[in-house]
């Protein structure tokens, strides 16, 4: 064998700077992309042993569900019934989605499919702009904005109710499902629309006909995550609802939110006691309904992505 | 038709009236870049009208231009005068009617994210047909008219995208076919279609041509030579001519660079 060849096959052994710099980014993402999992676990291990302490002693799922009396400072009596917290939050963000989702998915159509150049960059950089409001600021415009507006256009007493709470947090969701849905819009390849057109199909036809089944999976994906988004948003029902214990009868009744509930009276529980231990319970529930919203959209997400591998460009 | 009068098209006045495109001084710019340059044209009832020439030749930019598809195109500008069945295309209110007269089909198959025959049923859907049995007999007619009705036949309910991309090339002839259009362009409809297959979708052209004129853009000079009645030739947005091609392939040209380049003697 020539020595040049010899001395070239030595290096079979040798390990040098590039495979020690590959061993250690290997291991650097593999713990980066793994402690995700870990935090997860972390975070609901936590919550679950204050929270399932109190589900198998004190709770008793028929007045958690059940009853509208939220009473746990009570020195003779303390109650722990979540139905107007529930009712509250759902109420909330039902309507907040009757709001924020006519809305995006109309901006979206508005950005991705219609708007050109220079409008279509500014637009989206407004939506991007919006979305990056913090949302103790749109709390400060339920809190004094809309109660009076609320006040003045409806003629009620208090303006700090689910109408308030619900088109604050609309308006909330909506940039970031206007984003998202928009992308979805933007994965459908123009070869589509371009063929759709080619037939004769108006604008509307070919949105309607092609491109929206086309987004379908990503819209949906995009109305969840905003579903999850509203669930768990905390200031601005806090600001906006009213914050009193209440099944509502209408739009104009202030409601309580469970996410509010525990931001409120945290501060003043002592830890381990029934109290602290009761709103780790509504943490569970709300951590098992986001949970259960994201990972559908993450299904359907991914139910998307299969597709189109399948499918060429 | 006229008999070998005026090959250019232009200012004919005979064959401005006969025929049914014509093109005057079409020019078309992306920018600054001029893609095709003053170009004077007219397209025949039932003819298949070859258009060759090397690539950036402004062959699909013609195309484009004919069914005003450069509104989707930014920075693409188009001046002149087009008219259809002596309609000025500019000046139509209804764009939509307009296009839905012409069909396409684009050099790589663009099966729409739809069933087999949801691909076919569109266009009639879109022209207001509702019945179930009207729509199946179009579908299965324009099925059938692009060699695909056998192989499809049980699997009218999958997905487009899964066909073969021949088999989705015919698709998309179907599909064209669906709107019963007057006129066909055909972008290079064979650079993802075997050899077979080809020649099964030139023998339906040539049946076509009794009912629509047809534009066919190709790069492969031979299949000019098959199926065309007139060939184009374009070199860098210039026309350099248009002829009979049965002449152009016995060597009568008018421009040395066209016999040049059906002797692939270009670059
Ligand atoms: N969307 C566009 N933006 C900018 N320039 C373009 C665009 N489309 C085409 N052009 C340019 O216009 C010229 C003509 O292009 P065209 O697509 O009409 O050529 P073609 O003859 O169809 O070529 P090919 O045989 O490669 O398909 C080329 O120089 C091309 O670079
Ligand atoms: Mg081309």
């Amino acid at each position: 064998m020539n020595p040049q060849a010899l001395a070239r096959s030595r290096d079979f052994d040798h390990r040098g700077r590039a495979w020690y710099a590959d061993r250690a980014v290997t291991v650097f993402v593999f713990i980066g992309g793994t402690s995700a999992i870990l935090f997860i676990g972390g975070i609901f291990a936590f919550i679950a042993r204050e929270g399932l302490g109190f589900v198998f002693t004190e709770f008793d799922a028929g007045e958690f569900f059940g009853s509208i009396a939220w009473r746990p400072t009570s020195a003779l009596d303390a109650t722990y019934g979540a139905l107007a917290l529930i009712v509250g939050t759902a109420s909330i963000t039902g309507l907040a989605m009757v709001v924020s989702i006519p809305f995006s998915l109309a901006a979206a159509v508005f950005i991705g499919e219609f708007a050109r150049g220079r409008v279509r960059e500014t637009l989206k950089v407004l939506v991007e702009l919006l979305a990056a409001i913090p949302s103790v600021v749109w709390g400060f415009i339920g809190f004094s904005i809309m109660n009076s507006l609320i006040i003045d256009i409806f003629d009620v007493p208090i303006g700090l109710n689910v109408l308030n709470a619900g088109i604050i947090l609309g308006l909330m969701a909506a940039p970031i499902m206007t984003t998202i849905a928009e992308d979805a819009l933007k994965a459908v390849p123009d070869g589509y629309r371009e063929a759709a057109e080619a037939l004769g199909a108006t604008r509307w036809q070919v949105i309607r006909k092609v491109v929206i089944p086309a987004a379908k999976n990503g819209l949906v994906a995009a109305v969840l995550l905003g579903v999850g988004r509203g669930f768990g948003e905390t200031m601005v029902v806090l600001m906006a609802s009213g914050h009193s214990i209440n099944l509502p009868d209408s739009v104009f009744d202030s409601v309580r939110a469970l996410t509010a509930t525990i931001a409120a009276e945290l501060g003043e529980t002592a830890v381990g006691s029934d109290h602290f231990r009761a709103l780790f319970t509504l943490g569970i529930l709300l951590f098992l309904v986001t949970f259960a919203i994201n990972l559908a959209a993450d299904i359907i997400m991914r139910g998307i992505r299969r597709k189109g591998e399948r499918g060429r460009p | 038709m006229v008999a070998g009068g005026a090959p250019n098209g232009g200012g004919a006045s005979a064959e401005a009236l006969s025929a049914k495109v014509v093109v005057q001084n079409l020019t078309i710019r992306y920018g600054n870049h001029v893609a095709l340059r003053g170009l004077d044209l007219s397209i025949r009832r039932n003819e298949i009208l070859g258009v060759i020439g090397p690539a950036g030749s402004g062959k699909t930019s013609f195309l484009r231009a004919l069914n005003r598809m450069d509104e989707f195109i930014p920075g693409m500008e188009v001046e002149g005068r087009i008219t259809f069945d002596g309609r000025d295309i500019r000046r139509v209110r209804n764009v939509y009617a307009l296009r839905s007269r012409i069909g396409v089909v684009f050099p790589l198959p663009v099966g729409l994210p739809l069933t087999v025959y949801e691909n076919v049923a569109l266009a009639p859907r879109l022209r207001g047909v509702r019945k179930g049995s009207e729509l199946d007999e179009i579908v299965e007619r324009c099925l059938r008219r692009a060699a695909l009705w056998e192989e499809v036949k049980d699997r009218l309910d999958s997905l487009g995208s899964l066909l073969s991309g021949g088999q989705q090339q015919r698709l998309t002839i179907a599909r064209a076919l669906s709107q019963e259009p007057d006129l066909l362009l055909l972008d290079e409809f064979s650079i993802a279609v075997d050899p077979v297959t080809t020649m099964r979708i030139e023998d339906v052209l040539k049946d076509l041509k009794n009912e629509m004129s047809i534009v066919l853009v190709t790069n492969l000079v031979q299949q000019a030579r098959r199926l065309a009645d007139r060939t184009a030739f374009f070199l860098t947005g210039e026309h350099v001519e248009t002829s009979d091609t049965a002449r152009i392939f016995s060597g009568i040209v008018k421009d040395p660079r066209t016999h040049d380049y059906i002797e692939g003697r270009f670059g």
